[in-house]
């Protein structure tokens, strides 16, 4: 494995506005489950999973990021959480 | 002249592991240290293993910023906290080593309305718990602290602070040698070099760790890996409330001493001090992403290093020596978990996040009592993982350091 600059501005790859600095971006974190359908039906089990766990994997993680600082949208990106380097979609 | 202290080869052996432990640390940091020191000297079991991946103390022991406080907003932190301050304060003397423990003072800057009613708040909250807290002017701040710039002029005007006397700051690595030395000395083995790849498991329970050295088994399993707990948790098949994050800071140059206490400022993400050395020692907010990288974004430090100038500007032509970064395992209510788990004789000592330096003390000794017993101290009971599900949050955003 290559070894990254010791360093970086992360890139972040909008894919409205094309790459941009990291300082133009809100992170939104790890990609959550989705919301639950029926949430009056869940268990507090079920519940405080969608609130309060989320992936924190070594590898490719795939999360939300907002780019506050220029078309205000959201989106996915997969980034390796050992290297920061963003896979192309 | 002969040498004050005269510095030992070696202060703790380097054994090779045996096949089995009563009790096996994963994780050679400050917790994973003082929890088997406590282990051998408080509950008389010292057949102990501490495994560490890389060597003793290096992670996030290694990095952190060495402040030392306990005024945190809620009794159940304040209780632990403190528990801790009062276990520093006779530290050197237990260990029979000087951790330059200095309590030159811990300030709280305020720079905004809304956080002058937060910090009296915390100080009301403090007084009640028996732990010293205070509240400056800008001009007592200024007496206090003489190179603090509260001119209000600026982008974040000094509005006042919180000052806990008491508080302060330690040598980590003389922290951590200090722990080792006594635990070897009880005879508990610290093995380095000894990565822990994966669990045995017989049902519900553990009876072992499989490491890059071979099986060894133990009576119980004791976790205490900071950053990477949400990995080795899940090795064992539990998923934890945790995110990962860099945490940078950076040391200056070593200079003529001129900062007499801890400067925190909530707001503006900074935290100094001077070591005894004589560099300033500099804490940044957290990076925005998860990570296992040990390294941040420059931007972060930039920021930083700005503020820090606004505060100090006595400090402009300082030179940053080094920055780096620690993985910090961060929790949803910014407080940790420790305790059992659903798997027997397997505990958990986690997400202590931006402050778990100072919590080295109360942590060792709450989670040895954790483990001897196999259940919590009451220090730590609130500190469940179970709360997540219950709701029973201990929310110390506010009383943090650092914003997470």
């Amino acid at each position: 494995m290559a070894q990254p600059p010791s360093c970086t501005s992360v890139l972040i790859p909008c894919p409205w506005c094309g790459d941009r600095e990291e300082v133009e971006f809100r992170y939104g974190g790890p990609v959550p489950d989705g919301y639950p359908p029926d949430p009056e039906a869940v268990d507090d089990e079920t519940w405080a999973r969608y609130l309060f766990f989320r992936p924190n994997i070594k590898g490719h993680l795939s999360e939300r990021w907002v780019h506050t600082a220029g078309c205000r949208r959201w989106f996915t990106v997969v980034r390796d959480t050992m290297t920061h380097e963003i896979t192309p979609p | 002249m002969s040498e004050p202290h005269p510095h030992p080869d070696h202060l703790w052996r380097n054994p090779e592991p045996k096949r089995s432990y009563d009790v096996v640390i994963v994780g050679g940091g400050g917790h994973g240290l003082a929890t088997a020191y406590y282990l051998a000297k408080n509950h008389g079991i010292t057949n102990v293993a501490v495994l560490e991946r890389g060597w003793l103390a290096g992670g996030n022991m290694a990095r952190n910023t060495t402040v030392i406080r306990s005024n945190y907003l809620w009794d159940e932190s304040a209780a632990i906290y403190e528990y801790s301050l009062k276990l520093w304060e006779g530290l050197s003397a237990e260990l029979d080593y000087d951790l330059l423990f200095s309590q030159r003072g811990v300030l709280g800057l305020v720079h905004s309305r809304h956080q002058i009613h937060e910090a009296r708040r915390r100080i009301s909250a403090n007084q009640l718990n028996g732990i010293d807290a205070e509240w400056l002017t800008p001009e007592e701040v200024k007496a206090f602290c003489p190179i603090v710039n509260i001119a209000p002029d600026v982008r974040y005007p000094v509005m006042g602070a919180t000052l806990q006397r008491r508080g302060g700051i330690a040598k980590h690595d003389y922290v951590a040698w200090a722990f080792a030395r006594k635990a070897d000395s009880m005879g508990v083995d610290l093995i380095q070099n000894c990565e822990v790849t994966g669990f045995d498991l017989d049902g519900e329970r553990v009876i072992g760790v499989h490491t890059n050295r071979g099986l060894i088994a133990a009576g119980k399993v004791a976790l205490c890996a900071a950053g990477h707990s949400s990995l080795l948790a899940a090795m064992a098949g539990l998923e934890l409330p945790i995110q990962s994050y860099p945490l940078q800071a950076l040391v200056s140059e070593l200079l003529e001493p001129v900062l007499n206490c801890v400067v925190l400022s909530n707001d503006i993400h900074i935290y100094v001090s001077q070591a005894h050395k004589g560099e300033l020692v500099m804490g940044a907010g957290m990076d925005a992403y998860n990570s296992y990288a040990q390294r941040g974004s420059p931007h972060v430090i930039e920021y930083q290093v700005g503020a820090a100038l606004q505060l100090f500007p006595i400090f402009s032509r300082v030179h940053v020596l080094r920055t780096w970064a620690g993985i910090v395992d961060v929790t949803p209510d910014a407080s940790p978990i420790m305790g059992l788990t659903p798997i027997d004789n397997l505990f958990l000592n986690c997400g202590w996040g931006t402050g778990g330096f100072k919590a080295t003390p109360a942590a060792g000794s709450v989670y040895a009592h954790t483990i001897a017993n196999g259940r919590p101290h009451p220090l730590n009971a609130p500190f469940t993982l179970e709360r997540f599900t219950s709701g029973a949050l201990i929310d110390e955003h506010g009383a943090a350091a650092v914003v997470h």
